[in-house]
Formats: C-alpha cells, sequence, structure tokens
C-alpha cells in the first residue's frame, strides 16, 4: 500500500528527530542485550571478551544455576505478587464503587485521607506495619506481607476505580435500582463488566510495584519466604568466591521477565485505561 | 395500573437549604398522563426521582393505588423509568437490557422470553437484539430504554426528559409515538419535560412547576386558556403570551385599560377595553395578556374595540405569520393568517375581543379576575329567560 502520509521529504529536521529517537532506544536496549550477552557466556568468556561480544557457545549453565539459587524464591514472589494484586484490584474495584456512587456523609473526606496513602513513603510505614503484623501475629510470613501490600496499594486501586466510576452516568446506577438490582449485583453485573481497562490499569500497576518491592520483602520476610527481589540481592552481594557475572545476569533476568511479559500482554490496555474518561465516547 | 397521588410533598437536601419542593398536590387517575413541566432548576427531576424512590422526601406522603410507597425502596415500588440519558448497560445487548429488570426479579425464563419477544415487536426493535447500545442510535436507543420499560409491566411509567437527546424531526415522531403507545396501553404515566409543547401535546393533565411550587394543576386546555398567573402564561404557548402594561381609566365604577400605538394617526390610534369592576382593580399595576392568536384583524362590521398599528417586523413560518407592532412601547405579537399577511411599515387595523384577554397584576404576576358587568347582565338575562 502506498499512503500519502507515508511519503513526507527526507529534511535534516527529521533524520534528526529520528537519529535522537534511535539513541535513546539505544540508551534504553544496551543495558539489557549486555545483560542477555553476558547470562548466555561462560565464566571464561566473559573474562576473555569485552561487554558487548557475542558469546563464543551459547551456555545455558548461568540460567541452570541462577534458577537453582532464586528459583524457590521466584514462586514466593508469586505466592505474594497473585493474592496482593487481585484483592487489591478487587477491594479498590469496590472502594471507588462505593466512593462514587453511593456517598456518604464525609465520603469526600474519606477519599481525600485515602490519597495520602498515595503520597506515603515506604520508610514511614515499616516500623507500625512491622508492629500491627506482629500483634496479628502474621509477622514473617508471606500472609503478612500480602497483607501489607495490600494495604498500601489500596489508595492507587480505589483512586483508579473511583476516578474511572465518576465518569459513568449516576443514571446507570439507577437504572439499575428500578430494575430491582441491589448494591453488590450492580457492581458484578455493571459496572465491573464496563471496568476492563481500569482493571488491567490496576494489574499492571499493582504487578509492576509489588513484584519489583524489595523494602516490604526485606523487612517483613526473612528466609524462605523472602521474595525473588531480596533472594537476587543476596545473591549478587554475595563476597564468597569469585564473581560469576552470567549467573548474576540470568537471576536479574528471571527476577525482571514477569513485569515484562504483563507489561507486553497488558500493555495496550495500560495506556487506554490511563485515557480512560479523558475523552467522552 | 395504578393510581398516584402525592399529598403535601415536601423536599429539602439539608437544614439550612431553601426547599426544593413545597408542598406539592398532584392526584392522577389509573391510566393517566401526567406532565411536569418547567424551567431547568423548578424541581421537577427532583419531583420524578422521589416518586421513583431514587431520592427520599422530607415530608408528605406517595400514594399509589393508595398506598404510602414513600419509606419503601425503588425496587418495591414497582416502577419504572426511561432516563434523559437512556442508562442502557453498555455491556449487554438489547435482549440483556430489557430482559434485566425480569431476571432481577427472578421471572422464569419462558416468560421473560416471551415478554422481550412481545416488547421487541411492539417498539419494532427486533431486529436489534442482539446488538450493543454503542451500535444503535439515538432512536433506536430511546427504543430500547422505552422497552426496558415496558418489558416489566410497571404500576407506573417515569420519563425523565426522554426526547431532549433526539434531533427535531425524531422528537416530533417519537412525540406521537409515544402519544399512540400510551392510547393503545394505557399505562399511569409521569412525564418529565421543559419543552411545553410535549406538555401540550402529550398530557392528559398537566402540572406546571416554578422554584420547586406547582403553579398550576389542570388539563392542557385549561392551562393554556386560563392560566393561574402570568408565569404560568408566559411559558406555556409559543410564540409566548404578549404582555402589555395598562394605563387605566375609571368611569362609572368601571375599569377601562388604554391601548396605545405608536402611528400617531389622530383618532384611530389607541383604544379603551373594559376590564371590569374599578373596586378590585384600582391602585395595581395592570399587565394586559393577550396571545398571539387572540388579537385579530378587525373585519368592517367589528363591534369589538379596534387600533391602528404599524407593522414593524413580519416573520412568515409557514402555517402562519407572526406580525410585531407596538402597543404601549412594548412589542406585540400577532399570528394572522399567511395571505392576510402585511410588508413591514404598513399599517394594520387591529382588534380585541376584551372576554378574552386576560389581567395580571405586574407586580406579583397574580392572576386578576374582575367581575364584569356583562357577565352579569349575561346572567340577569338568562334569569329572565328562565
Amino acid at each position: 500500500m502506498t499512503s500519502v502520509v507515508g511519503h513526507k521529504p527526507l529534511s535534516l529536521g527529521r533524520v534528526a528527530i529520528h537519529a535522537t529517537l534511535l539513541l535513546a532506544c539505544a540508551v534504553y536496549l544496551v543495558p539489557l542485550l549486555v545483560m542477555l550477552l553476558t547470562s548466555f557466556k561462560t565464566p571464561d568468556d566473559i573474562r576473555a571478551g569485552n561487554l558487548l561480544s557475542l558469546p563464543e557457545v551459547f551456555s545455558l549453565i548461568g540460567w541452570i544455576k541462577a534458577w537453582d539459587s532464586v528459583g524457590g524464591y521466584f514462586w514466593n514472589s508469586v505466592k505474594i505478587t497473585v493474592p496482593a494484586v487481585l484483592i487489591s484490584t478487587l477491594l479498590g474495584a469496590l472502594n471507588g464503587y462505593v466512593l462514587s456512587m453511593w456517598r456518604f456523609r464525609g465520603s469526600q473526606l474519606f477519599f481525600g485521607l485515602l490519597l495520602f496513602g498515595c503520597f506515603l513513603p515506604f520508610q514511614v510505614i515499616l516500623l507500625p506495619a512491622s508492629f500491627t503484623l506482629g500483634k496479628l501475629g502474621l509477622a514473617d510470613t508471606t500472609a503478612g506481607l500480602v497483607l501489607v501490600h495490600v494495604v498500601y496499594g489500596l489508595a492507587f486501586t480505589t483512586l483508579f476505580f473511583r476516578n474511572f466510576y465518576v465518569s459513568i452516568p449516576d443514571a446507570l446506577v439507577r437504572a439499575a435500582r428500578l430494575d430491582g438490582a441491589g448494591f453488590f449485583t450492580i457492581f458484578g453485573r455493571i459496572l465491573l463488566p464496563m471496568s476492563v481497562p481500569t482493571i488491567m490499569v490496576c494489574l499492571i500497576w499493582q504487578f509492576t510495584q509489588i513484584w519489583n518491592d524489595f523494602l516490604f520483602g526485606v523487612v517483613f520476610a526473612s528466609g524462605d519466604s523472602q521474595p525473588i527481589t531480596v533472594a537476587l540481592n543476596n545473591l549478587v552481594n554475595t563476597s564468597t568466591g569469585a564473581k560469576q557475572y552470567n549467573v548474576d545476569m540470568a537471576a536479574a533476568m528471571i527476577a525482571g521477565l514477569p513485569t515484562l511479559v504483563v507489561y507486553v500482554l497488558a500493555g495496550k490496555y495500560f495506556l487506554r485505561g490511563l485515557t480512560a474518561g479523558a475523552v467522552k465516547g | 395500573m395504578a393510581s398516584l397521588q402525592l399529598c403535601n410533598v415536601h423536599k429539602r437536601y439539608g437544614a439550612g437549604q431553601p426547599d426544593t419542593l413545597k408542598n406539592i398536590e398532584l392526584k392522577i387517575d389509573s391510566g393517566e398522563f401526567l406532565i411536569l413541566v418547567g424551567p431547568s432548576g423548578c424541581g421537577k427531576s427532583t419531583l420524578m426521582n422521589s416518586i421513583a424512590g431514587l431520592e427520599d422526601i422530607t415530608g408528605g406522603q406517595i400514594l399509589v393505588d393508595g398506598q404510602d410507597v414513600s419509606g419503601m425502596s425503588p425496587k418495591d415500588r414497582d416502577i419504572a423509568m426511561v432516563f434523559q440519558s437512556y442508562a442502557l448497560y453498555p455491556t449487554m445487548n438489547v435482549r440483556d437490557n430489557i430482559a434485566f429488570g425480569l431476571k432481577m426479579r427472578k421471572v422464569a425464563q419462558e416468560k421473560i422470553d416471551e415478554e422481550v419477544a412481545r416488547v421487541a415487536k411492539l417498539l419494532q426493535i427486533e431486529h436489534l437484539l442482539m446488538r450493543k447500545p454503542s451500535q444503535l442510535s439515538g432512536g433506536q436507543q430511546q427504543r430500547v430504554a422505552m422497552g426496558r420499560a415496558l418489558a416489566r409491566r410497571p404500576k407506573i411509567y417515569l420519563f425523565d426528559e426522554p426526547l431532549s437527546n433526539l434531533d427535531a424531526k425524531l422528537r416530533v415522531e417519537m412525540r406521537t409515538e409515544i402519544k399512540l403507545m400510551h392510547q393503545r396501553l394505557k399505562t399511569t404515566t409521569v412525564y418529565v419535560t421543559h419543552d411545553q409543547i410535549e406538555a401540550m401535546t402529550l398530557g392528559d393533565k398537566v402540572a406546571v412547576m416554578k422554584d420547586g411550587i406547582v403553579q398550576q394543576f389542570g388539563t392542557p386546555h385549561e392551562i393554556y386558556n386560563d392560566p393561574a398567573n402570568q408565569f404560568v402564561a408566559s411559558f406555556i404557548g409559543s410564540p409566548p403570551m404578549n404582555f402589555v402594561p395598562l394605563r387605566t381609566r375609571l368611569h362609572d365604577g368601571q375599569c377601562f385599560g388604554l391601548l396605545e400605538s405608536a402611528t400617531g394617526v389622530a383618532g384611530q390610534a389607541r383604544c379603551e377595553l373594559a376590564l371590569g369592576e374599578a373596586a378590585e382593580l384600582e391602585g395595581r399595576e395592570l399587565l394586559l395578556g393577550v396571545r398571539p392568536e387572540q388579537i385579530q384583524l378587525a373585519g368592517a362590521d367589528s363591534t369589538l374595540p379596534s387600533l391602528t398599528a404599524e407593522v414593524e417586523v413580519v416573520e412568515p413560518t409557514g402555517p402562519d405569520t407572526l406580525v410585531f407592532v407596538s402597543l404601549n412601547d412594548t412589542k406585540v405579537c400577532c399570528r394572522v393568517a399567511p395571505d392576510a399577511a402585511p410588508q413591514a411599515g404598513a399599517r394594520l387595523q387591529l382588534q380585541f375581543d376584551p372576554a378574552r384577554v386576560l389581567l395580571f397584576d405586574a407586580a406579583s404576576g397574580e392572576r386578576l379576575r374582575p367581575g364584569k358587568r356583562q357577565a352579569t347582565e349575561r346572567k340577569v338575562a338568562q334569569l329572565k329567560r328562565g
């Protein structure tokens, strides 16, 4: 197909723009390339060549060793992330629904206070949270870590859903009430099916936050229940023996892959969801 | 179907807030079509939401078939509503939209299918049943919204400005269809609009509202011909009623209003209208209310008061032509037949029927009904005959 738009003259300005974009692209991609190349090299190969040289033989030894040392923690992360993401998204949707459609006295104030949660630095809540977890008997457990992530994430998920539901006309809820639907029926049958883009935003946002979290993981989990981020840190920072860069890089790739996959699979929803409500349509 | 009665309904949004609805008293019988009409912010939508149960009232009673429903939740009132924005469920297709209310009421599946088929046939939307609301045009969405209300066979139907999102042509079509539907199904209906033509054409009863108060409640004929005050008179009718400030002259216990045009033709540029007993009108600023079609071109043998006025603007609308003249320094609209329409600048001989013009107090807008000698004379004549 020849399109009229595609045939613009190659001016100096356009060359400059493309060059800048390519450069920026390279800046972002080169570290990934270095990591990938190094993870497939043998230790001897790493010492012999430079950072960007291709491996002499593609060896999976780094990946196998990495999986041996962090594989268990990978599943820890899955066990923490999946429930925390699902629970915080569902509760956020419910919160947003109540705050936008069933306004109660003081609901605006409530929402304002909830928003503070978005601005709280992680460090501030470490002590109160560990105190609370201790009282609940959840210290050093996966469930405890899930609870911390859910509570911390609620501020964000509530904000996302509330802002989406505010853009939906009240008449929809009124119509459903007259049709005889109750509180949860309206939520489950009418609003939730409309919220797919916002659900996607929440899933990606929460998944990235929780999977990549290090601080809560290192503070609230210990030993075998630690998430992969903490395990990766422990692996890379071991001071005994020779540095095995291929293993480090492979472990880092393993730790980073799930977020990458989530973005690739649901990225288009993320953009759509972020702009949802911006334009009426 | 059911009757609906509102007793002393009162609504206030919070302490210190002004009253949104004040002492609303309305009653319609089973199968009647009630129009709530008024300008934006007059409380008509609040009143409708209160009937539906979507808002609580702070005083009074709402009786459906004599039973007070004001404490009930919306789903228990058995009332269906068509919204201005249609409020169709966007993720469901047309069939599910119509069936939703029935499903919520746990109606058996065969019965639901039967009802959906009946409603779809009635509204001619059978070919749209599998579509999503976003794939429908405005008029089709409107039909589906009506279908959703009809499927439940509720006691009362509420329409909240259902036609205001449609374009002008479709609006007229749907108006006729709603009327036809009501004639066929004889459903008790409450219909909110700010469009006075919809109010006149659709309603069995019309309640004109302003500032949370029912200004007048009556048949369209009563509202049009016998308005309770200046607001009702000006709100209903298009082009609106003319209001002309009057100077008065007292003679023999009777009050006469003076009309004057700016032509300067001596002797013919003014006339007097007998208004009624002087006692009731003395000391008031008066407004003469006269509808455009009530000002007529004077025939040669007319005995009615008439005057000559100069035509300032002529607006042909098709079926009739609007002619504007100045009387008592106020622009006055007259409706004349197109073939009798004059040119701008021409002089017209206009006549008024004192029996049909209305009088209002200029300060309060209140309708004045002074006793008329003619009326008493007529009664005397009847008595003599009897």
